[in-house]
């Protein structure tokens, strides 16, 4: 039973706003030696688990280039390009970028859309312009609400896409586990099948939800003709 | 044949190039804590290489990571003032370059996708042109390169110091987000090491009634909801979950349609990525890209989804596959 205090740590950690990497860590260590492990063991543990998931720290690649390319003013260009486009709300664009990101990742394209490479320096600004046109310029909270909503489109449409793409890690990581535990054999594509209802019921929520955007930030707009009478 | 590894390395010494550039930065009131937190990052990621093909000890790269654990939860770690053009002179450049500023960009997509597609079949000597099983980090990598090369050489960008300067800025704003998810895989080994699985699964049979599938389909996909949310990964919760409940609940005890119940269980678990902060990756390194000064922004704007798909989840579980 010991072993679940690490479990405990966690949601302690959380409750009080410690800084995650801390709590992590502690949680990491306490649940290593009460697990039975020697100190060497949860070393080399954090060691070897560090080495083998640098794959997600991989976007940083990124980053020069989109640096540099907004120093350049991309982020401006697209804004000024999405307003070319009378009919694209941002609520109509995010959710048209959501379909993107949900078909592409369940081709498989999982490097194609992402926070760094395409969220920042496109999506987010495209909804800001787009909602600039339609509602003039945003406050503060009306902008951080379209940003959010941004990056959450692009995860929603990867969440729920990649589990429809049959090689992906989370469907191998379901036929790896069973297969070798419960010696059976599930086959990938039947598993992949079963993601799509899901993945449908993902792109009608939140779509609609994204959809339902502009008019969020239609009432939230400050009220002018009001202020003027 | 084009290696993960090399990107790895490139990464690794992009840190370290930027851990150079931070201690020489005094705009920054905590340059040295920030220059060693990137620092070991990067010199990490190079020394990943031998620990992965096992030359190489894990315990040192394991305290170097506990030394990064520290420097940044400690608030050791710091950013600089950037040093970058106005929202005027962008505007301007912007007017001037127009829309050839999208080419740049998004080549890193179209190399990305070409990678995924056409290259990814490519054999050279027998060989295949791309590590197996690697596309996504590999087309990535490649995208990333040539679009600063075509983006250099189309600005007429001499001094490569303004992309990296351009670069660090971001991942100084990120600061430890970056460390958190390959810190969380770490938490999910060591998790199925010590038996939390195990004590898990007792707990849910006992609590659990025996002959009701859908209180059993309820367990499971909340179960894996909120292990999500602890562990901020549905990969760390999916064998917890289940070894206690999806598999001898509802695949034996119930004759559960298997593919159906694990699927589906999975994606229950991606609902609890959706609104868990340990899933740094995906809710705050956005928050900080965007700087949103609400770093739980993305959170708010996905829990309403989260919420309404796991039912979704429990609704197609119970009905189509138990």
């Amino acid at each position: 039973m010991l072993v679940l205090l690490g479990v405990l740590v966690v949601v302690v950690g959380f409750a009080t706003r410690r800084n995650p990497l801390l709590v992590v860590g502690v949680t990491g260590v306490a649940t290593g030696l009460l697990g039975g492990l020697s100190p060497q063991k949860v070393l080399a543990a954090f060691g070897t688990g560090f080495a083998s998931s640098r794959a997600v720290t991989i976007f940083a690649i990124t980053l020069p280039v989109i640096g540099l390319l907004e120093r350049y003013g991309l982020q401006e260009q697209a804004r000024r390009l999405i307003t070319r486009f009378a009919g694209l709300t941002a609520g109509r664009f995010l959710a048209l970028y959501l379909l993107l990101r949900q078909i592409t990742a369940a081709l498989g394209l999982n490097g194609v859309f992402g926070h760094a490479q395409t969220v920042r320096p496109l999506a987010a600004p495209m909804a800001e312009g787009a909602a600039e046109r339609r509602h003039g310029p945003l406050t503060e909270k009306a902008r951080e609400k379209v940003r959010s909503f941004a990056a959450s489109a692009d995860n929603v449409g990867f969440f729920f896409g990649e589990d429809v793409f049959l090689a992906v890690g989370s469907i191998l990581l379901i036929t790896g586990f069973v297969n070798t535990t419960y010696h059976t054999h599930l086959e990938p594509l039947r598993l992949a099948l079963w993601a799509i209802p899901t993945a449908l019921c993902a792109l009608a929520v939140h779509g609609c939800r994204l959809l339902r955007l502009d008019r969020t930030l239609e009432h939230a707009k400050p009220d002018l003709a009001g202020a003027a009478k | 044949m084009i290696k993960a590894e090399w990107f790895f390395w490139l990464v690794g010494s992009l840190f370290l190039a930027m851990a150079a550039q931070m201690l020489a930065d005094r705009t920054n009131p905590r340059r040295v804590g920030t220059a060693a937190f990137w620092g070991l990052l990067g010199a990490g990621f190079v020394y990943s290489t031998w620990v992965v093909d096992k030359t190489a000890p894990a315990e040192p790269l394991g305290a170097a990571v506990l030394v990064m654990v520290c420097l940044a939860g400690f608030g050791l770690t710091g950013r600089g003032t950037a040093r970058t053009v106005t929202p005027e002179q962008r505007e301007a450049s912007a007017r001037r370059h127009g829309s050839r500023l999208f080419v740049p960009a998004l080549t890193i997509p179209v190399v990305a996708l070409i990678c995924a597609v056409g290259v990814k079949k490519l054999h050279v000597g027998g060989e295949p042109v791309l590590q197996k099983g690697s596309e996504t980090v590999l087309g990535l990598g490649i995208g990333s390169v040539v679009a600063l090369a075509v983006g250099m050489v189309m600005l007429r960008e001499r001094r490569p110091s303004t992309p990296l300067h351009a670069g660090r800025s971001m991942l100084e704003s990120m600061g430890w987000a970056m460390l958190l998810p390959q810190l969380l895989a770490t938490l999910g080994a060591i998790f199925s090491v010590a038996g939390v699985g195990e004590q898990v699964r007792r707990i849910t049979t006992t609590v659990l009634p025996d002959g009701s599938a859908f209180l059993g389909v309820v367990a499971y996909c909340c179960g894996m909801f909120l292990f999500t949310v602890v562990m901020g990964n549905a990969f760390a919760a999916f064998p917890v979950l289940t070894a206690a409940v999806g598999w001898p609940v509802l695949v034996e005890q119930h004759h559960g349609n298997a593919p159906a119940v694990l699927a589906v269980g999975m994606l229950a678990g991606f609902c609890g990525t959706l609104v868990t902060p340990m899933a740094a990756n995906y809710n705050f390194v956005p928050a900080a890209l965007l700087e949103l000064k609400d770093p739980y922004g993305p959170i708010k704007a996905q829990m309403p989804t989260a919420f309404i798909l796991l039912g979704c989840n429990i609704a197609i579980m119970s009905v189509f596959a138990v």
